[in-house]
């Protein structure tokens, strides 16, 4: 998988969704050409796809607050 | 040491000043051990820093003076002041040092209303000429939080609803809990105390902080002053969720939003993930649309070329373009990787055609193209012997005459 793409999955959900919000409207000016229309596409799918696979997937994380020995606040995990 | 009995009548034993306030203070003691008395606050003062409080009760003919220890007065949750009418539970004593007949409060009520109603109405009072509640320094609640910090107390239904709710909505966040006390002496503290943590550590896009149903008085800790402060200085937007629907406290209206229960704000804070699903799903739809539009454009503009200029034109172009835009609606359903990349070589290819049939491509292989006054000239039909025709070509136009036609036999398709 190419960098590009990586680093494309390393974007929050939010970050993810607005991206592909970018794409429809950049496509929408009707102004980019071929080549461009056609890698904004394929970033878009790419994107739609991750986002649902990680709606789809998703487990939530639980996490809890609490004062360890030295007083200082301290998250740990707990079971959902 | 003492043991003089108080006097009856005839009695002309001398007493000294000590023992007869000594047996006035036994007598007051023994016969009001417990007494509820109403009448107004005046002459009240706050002492500092013991913190007990001393005041006057009266009416239109007496007065009593009354003192309050610091352990009670802490348990008093509004502000008491002079000519406020009250209801004082105590005992009667005197004061020895002064011989003042004196009430020690021990419980203090407003007359005519509950305490922690007229409490609660006078701290509304004062955050609300404070500013706390002005709707313009309310924070937005982001959409899309990925970290959604809990102030609440980890047994009960809230907390549960929460997480269920999160769970079952948007499951792509984290959910920190900071277990507090959410009633009960030492509760506002502990709230008070998490929504400050929580700002320490800013490690949450929003917060929660609320607790499930209960009676006013469980419900209390929402309206303690030192909860209300800590969320106006809260830089994370907090969203209240305190009892039911019907009740309201001094952290929802201080809150960026008031969520009618622990479920309601579980809903306000994360989005419906199938309608985000529903959104990205029309956002494909579009981008598909979209390219398949762009595709057609350029896929007409090749054949307006193509007849403009009576080039010859390879008949499978048309084909393979046509075919294009239905492999792209395929392609929406079918996200094949090979199947995306052969699409993309072929459209390069579409490209390249174009790119060769555009015009001064064209034009700069030698071709040329005429035009009439009545516009292009396609056919020899379109023109007549001795009109005047413009001659294009790549760099350049010539100026011509027709000074003769011939028409060429139809050929065999």
């Amino acid at each position: 998988m190419s960098k590009a793409v990586k680093q494309k999955e390393e974007l929050s959900f939010e970050e993810s969704l607005k991206r592909l919000e970018e794409i429809v409207e950049t496509l929408e000016t009707g102004n980019a050409p071929l080549e461009e229309s056609i890698k904004l596409y394929e970033e878009g799918m790419t994107l739609a796809k991750s986002c649902m696979t990680r709606l789809n997937e998703a487990k939530l994380k639980l996490k809890k607050i609490q004062k360890n020995a030295g007083g200082a606040l301290e998250e740990t995990d707990i079971e959902n | 040491m003492f043991s003089a009995r108080v006097p009856s009548a005839g009695d002309e034993r001398v007493l000294k000043v000590r023992d007869l306030t000594r047996l006035a203070r036994g007598v007051l003691e023994g016969s009001f051990p417990s007494v509820i008395v109403e009448g107004e606050v005046s002459n009240f003062k706050r002492h500092m820093p013991s913190g007990h409080l001393y005041f006057t009760l009266k009416d239109e003919e007496a007065q009593v003076r009354c003192v309050m220890w610091r352990s009670d007065a802490a348990k008093v949750r509004f502000e008491v002041g002079d000519g406020m009418k009250v209801i004082v539970k105590g005992r009667v004593s005197l004061y020895e040092p002064r011989g003042d007949f004196q009430l020690y409060a021990v419980t203090l009520m407003p007359a005519g209303q509950g305490a922690l109603q007229l409490a609660f109405e006078q701290l509304m009072k004062k955050l609300e000429e404070e500013g706390l509640f002005a709707e313009d320094r309310k924070r937005e609640i982001p959409e899309f939080p990925s970290r959604i910090g809990v102030v609440t107390s980890l047994e009960g239904a809230a907390v549960r609803d929460i997480i269920s709710i999160i769970n079952r909505r948007f499951p792509v966040v984290e959910v920190v809990i900071y277990p507090v006390k959410v009633q009960g002496e030492g509760a506002s503290e502990e709230i008070s105390r998490a929504i400050r943590d929580f700002n320490t550590l800013s490690n949450v896009d929003v917060l929660i902080v609320g607790r499930g149903g209960g009676s006013l008085e469980d419900l209390w800790a929402f309206n303690e002053e030192v909860v209300a402060r800590s969320i106006f200085e809260s830089a994370i937007p907090v969203i209240s969720a305190v009892g039911h629907q019907v009740d309201f406290t001094i952290a929802d209206f201080v809150a960026d939003v008031r969520a009618a229960t622990p479920s309601a704000a579980a809903e306000i804070v994360v989005p419906d993930g199938q309608e985000v699903i529903a959104g990205i799903k029309s956002d494909v739809r579009n981008i598909g649309r979209l390219v398949e539009q762009k595709i057609y454009g350029l896929t007409l503009e090749l054949d307006k070329l193509s007849h403009h200029y009576a080039l010859q034109q390879p008949s499978s172009l048309v084909d393979q373009k046509s075919q294009l835009v239905d492999e792209l609606t395929r392609r929406l359903e079918t996200e094949n990787q090979h199947f995306m990349d052969a699409t993309f070589q072929k459209l390069k290819a579409v490209e390249s055609h174009l790119n060769a049939l555009s015009p001064s491509a064209v034009l700069r292989r030698g071709y040329a193209f005429v035009e009439s006054n009545a516009g292009i000239v396609s056919s020899v039909g379109d023109i007549e012997a001795g009109e005047n025709a413009t001659i294009h070509l790549h760099d350049g136009t010539l100026e011509s005459q027709i000074t003769g036609k011939s028409e060429r036999l139809a050929e065999h398709e």
